[in-house]
């Protein structure tokens, strides 16, 4: 793939995603503690999402980057805007606004103010 | 490796009427927090690229990381 074609596939990417988030690793497996809670926070809203790791091949955060105007990983972007990275998606979490943004219910057990980290345990009751 | 004063000072010199805190535990990671009566109309995205933009190409390299907070003075 050429630069162009990498970078006319993540302008495509973004143009056809509601959600989509530019990450370090995977939401299974972020690689940076940055992106981590980036996806903690999208997932405490229960809100589906696409996420792209831009970690195989260093040309996706360049050519990211050069759309986007935007230097650091992760970034989200909500209908093609660019909503932020880490600082801004926490801010906007705490205040609510982000479900407001996304068009999503802040969940009830996640009210304003509320700590996004940890990223859910997905504990499983063996006990029974 | 640069201080915190000296992020400080950049950005304050770089934003008309910025004021800024600055804090770094190991001179690579920052976080500042960050006042100026230029971020007035602007996107929180908008302000954030008048910091970053002080910093160009120096982010992901020499400043590994800058935490940012803005707001309108």
């Amino acid at each position: 793939m050429s630069d162009n074609q990498i970078r006319d596939a993540i302008a495509e990417a973004i143009a056809d995603n509601d959600i989509i988030l530019f990450m370090k690793g995977t939401p299974d497996r972020p690689a940076c503690g940055f992106s981590a809670r980036t996806v903690a926070m999208l997932q405490a809203l229960e809100t589906p999402f696409t996420a792209v790791d831009i970690l195989p091949d260093p040309r996706i955060r360049q050519e990211l980057s050069a759309i986007s105007n935007w230097p650091t990983i992760p970034q989200l972007f909500h209908k093609g805007e660019l909503v932020g990275g880490c600082d801004i998606v926490t801010e906007m979490y705490e205040s609510g606004e982000l479900a407001s943004t996304l068009g999503v219910e802040a969940p009830s057990d996640a009210p304003a103010g509320a700590d996004p980290a940890p990223a859910p345990l997905g504990i499983e009751n063996r006990l029974g | 490796m640069p201080s915190a004063d000296e992020v400080k000072s950049r950005i304050e010199s770089a934003i008309p009427g910025a004021q800024a805190d600055v804090e770094t535990a190991d001179e690579v990671h920052f976080s500042a927090r960050v006042r100026a009566s230029a971020f007035d109309g602007l996107t929180r995205v908008q302000q954030h690229r008048l910091v970053m933009d002080v910093f160009q190409g120096e982010l992901g390299g020499a400043i590994h990381a800058l935490e940012l907070k803005t707001e309108v003075s």
